[in-house]
């Protein structure tokens, strides 16, 4: 009888699926209704024939005109789910007051055809008309509960499916981000020389360079690591940045070693350190210094990484800096939820401090 | 300056790669006399201007001036005793900046630098210097390349209506129809109307993106103008435009590389 079907793909596809669920209504109902009051299979299957058809375009009629009425007085900000389901008391209604409506009309349609006078709900008895309410609602209540179902899971499994993409492009771009190309390719030039005016310094280099790139290459699979390995893959960037920039980079780090066991997700701070050269040091004519500090602070661990460069209002806005933020901020919402959270400060003296919260593991 | 020792500058921030790039040019080159280093964009302008060479090597990104600023700035300054030094762009990785060399039939090297590319840039760069040699036109191809490179990239960020301007405690709504002019000023940008003078704190070159280009023309490297409030643009003997604005007695010179914008219907 009612089908709370999602959208068809197509009008025979969805015509041939409708006659599909009609006949086999039909055929079982008919089936239960010969061997239980013992009637005429013919005319049987003749009346639960018109009745099913009836039925199923009056609910799905009914069901169709009160989504669209809820859809234009509550826009609902959500899936295409609200757009065909108009929730149980309205859909309870529809099922109802179709089948009332379907039996009535599918009786009097097959009266017409045979020429008997089969007697409708409305002019039966009480205990015959709740009879043939009880069958006729078994139909309706158990596609519109299949079908629920069924649209819940699709819909469960799209968003399990967007999840899992957004993660993989994620993921990406976090790979993508930390393998800035103008950098690989300015330390790859700077080994270059190096090789051939000091090997010894270009191996150590060359190992900075190893350790940077598995570093990153790791991030995007493995969950955490020690604030220790945090600050090492950071020392080897550092490194790395030192030989290009030379004195212009003047790194500290400060890493208290009660601390240096305490998982972070890695390479968090990486980010903020690139941001720091990239905006803050890089373009300074004298460059300057970059703290990377770790503390306890009323219960949170507290990262920071500042910078004496030129600080936040010569950042252009649109040169990249968002992404790094955004993707740190992602990564903790995620990880932490409200529990963290990422503060962007000018330094007192000139130059940007970035400051992460997070609460102890 | 002359064929027979053409000099060179050679900017790059980073110590380890200008010393290989002076080094590759002497094994490749050796009569090319690098006559300075510079770490940074305003020293390859101050020294390029004061020494002249007849090449410039600019690495693209560099503290304070980039070397597309450096290279409109010099255009901007450079006197008439002198042509203007050939440039050859230096970049690590950048495929927009690329495509617009590309364009604009700059020569640029790649980082890091391969021998073979170095030497076929030398070449190039010899013949260039020869024929500079016969017909001395080197400026206004220079000016016509750098307005290429300097137009090719267009942020299209919503254009400000208006400005916002601290004051002490307070801040004052000035709208951009107001404006006369904007000057660079160090880090800050002055701002001139008919009759005030504010001083934004942001950079011109972060400023510019947000205006209106159509309504705002860049004529100088520290001037944008608002087209409806010049008057009239006055061209004297030696080429050089001064614009007059309407309600000001402020002049304006109009540089080289923007005096295109300048021109009878």
């Amino acid at each position: 009888m009612p089908i709370p079907s999602p959208i068809p793909p197509t009008l025979a596809r969805w015509l041939g699926r409708q006659l599909l669920i009609i006949a086999l209504i039909t055929v079982l109902l008919s089936l239960f209704l010969v061997v239980t009051f013992n009637q005429r299979i013919a005319l049987t299957l003749l009346y639960t024939f018109c009745i099913t058809v009836c039925c199923s375009i009056c609910v799905q009629g009914i069901r169709t005109g009160l989504a669209w009425l809820v859809n234009r007085i509550v826009i609902e900000p959500e899936s295409g789910e609200a757009s065909h389901w108009p929730g149980w008391p309205l859909m309870s209604f529809s099922i109802v007051a179709g089948t009332v409506l379907g039996y009535t009309l599918g009786n009097e349609l097959a009266n017409q055809i045979t020429g008997l006078n089969s007697p409708g709900i409305l002019d039966s008895s009480l205990r015959r008309g709740l009879t043939i309410m009880l069958i006729s609602l078994v139909p309706g209540v158990g596609l519109t509960l299949y079908f629920l179902n069924r649209s819940r899971l699709e819909a469960a499994e799209t968003r399990v499916q967007t999840a899992q993409r957004q993660a993989a492009e994620n993921q990406l771009r976090l790979l993508a981000s930390q393998l800035e190309p103008h950098m690989l390719f300015n330390t790859l030039a700077n080994l270059r020389v190096l090789i051939g005016l000091d090997p010894a310094r270009a191996q150590a280099m060359l190992d900075q360079l190893i350790a940077f790139l598995r570093a990153t290459l790791n991030a995007s699979r493995s969950s955490s690591h020690s604030l220790q390995d945090e600050f090492a893959r950071l020392a080897d960037y550092l490194a790395l940045m030192q030989v290009r920039m030379g004195t212009r980079l003047r790194p500290t780090l400060d890493l208290p070693p009660e601390l240096a066991a305490l998982q972070i997700p890695p390479l968090l701070l990486q980010p903020l350190v690139e941001n720091a050269i990239k905006h803050g040091l890089e373009p300074a004519i004298e460059g300057g210094e970059l703290r990377v500090s770790a503390r306890l602070e009323a219960g949170q661990l507290v990262l920071e990484v500042a910078d004496g460069g030129v600080g936040l209002a010569a950042t252009p806005a649109a040169d990249g800096t968002h992404f790094g933020l955004h993707q740190i901020r992602e990564r903790i919402a995620t990880r932490y939820g409200s529990a963290a959270r990422l503060d962007l400060r000018a330094g007192t003296a000139g130059g940007c401090i970035a400051t992460l919260y997070l609460p102890m593991p | 300056m002359n064929a027979v020792h053409p000099s060179a500058l050679i900017a790059e921030d980073e110590p380890l790669l200008a010393e290989n790039l002076r080094a590759e040019l002497a094994r490749l080159w050796p009569e090319l006399q690098i006559v300075a280093m510079a770490a940074h964009g305003q020293a390859a302008v101050d020294q390029a201007l004061a020494l002249k060479p007849s090449i410039c090597f600019l690495d693209i990104r560099m503290p304070g001036l980039s070397g597309l600023e450096a290279a409109a700035a010099m255009a901007e300054d450079w006197g008439h005793d002198a042509p203007f030094p050939l440039l050859v762009f230096v970049t690590a990785y950048d495929q927009y900046a690329l495509q617009a060399f590309e364009h604009a039939a700059v020569d640029y090297v790649l980082k890091p630098v391969q021998p073979d590319r170095l030497a076929q840039t030398v070449q190039r760069l010899k013949t260039a210097l020869a024929k500079q040699q016969n017909a001395p036109s080197g400026m206004q191809a220079a000016v016509d390349q750098l307005r290429a490179l300097l137009g090719a990239p267009a942020p299209a960020a919503p254009s400000l209506r208006l400005l916002q301007i601290g004051v002490g405690n307070a801040i004052l709504m000035v709208p951009v129809d107001e404006v006369q002019y904007f000057e660079a000023a160090d880090k800050y940008v002055r701002v001139l109307t008919a009759s005030k003078e504010h001083l934004l704190r942001i950079s011109l070159r972060e400023l510019l993106p947000q205006l209106d280009a159509q309504r705002f023309w860049q004529v100088h490297r520290s001037l944008v103008v608002r087209a409806d409030a010049i008057a009239r643009a006055q061209r004297d003997e030696a080429g050089k435009i001064t614009l007059h604005l309407h309600g000001s007695a402020d002049k304006l010179v109009v540089s080289r590389l923007y005096s295109h914008l300048f021109k009878s219907m």
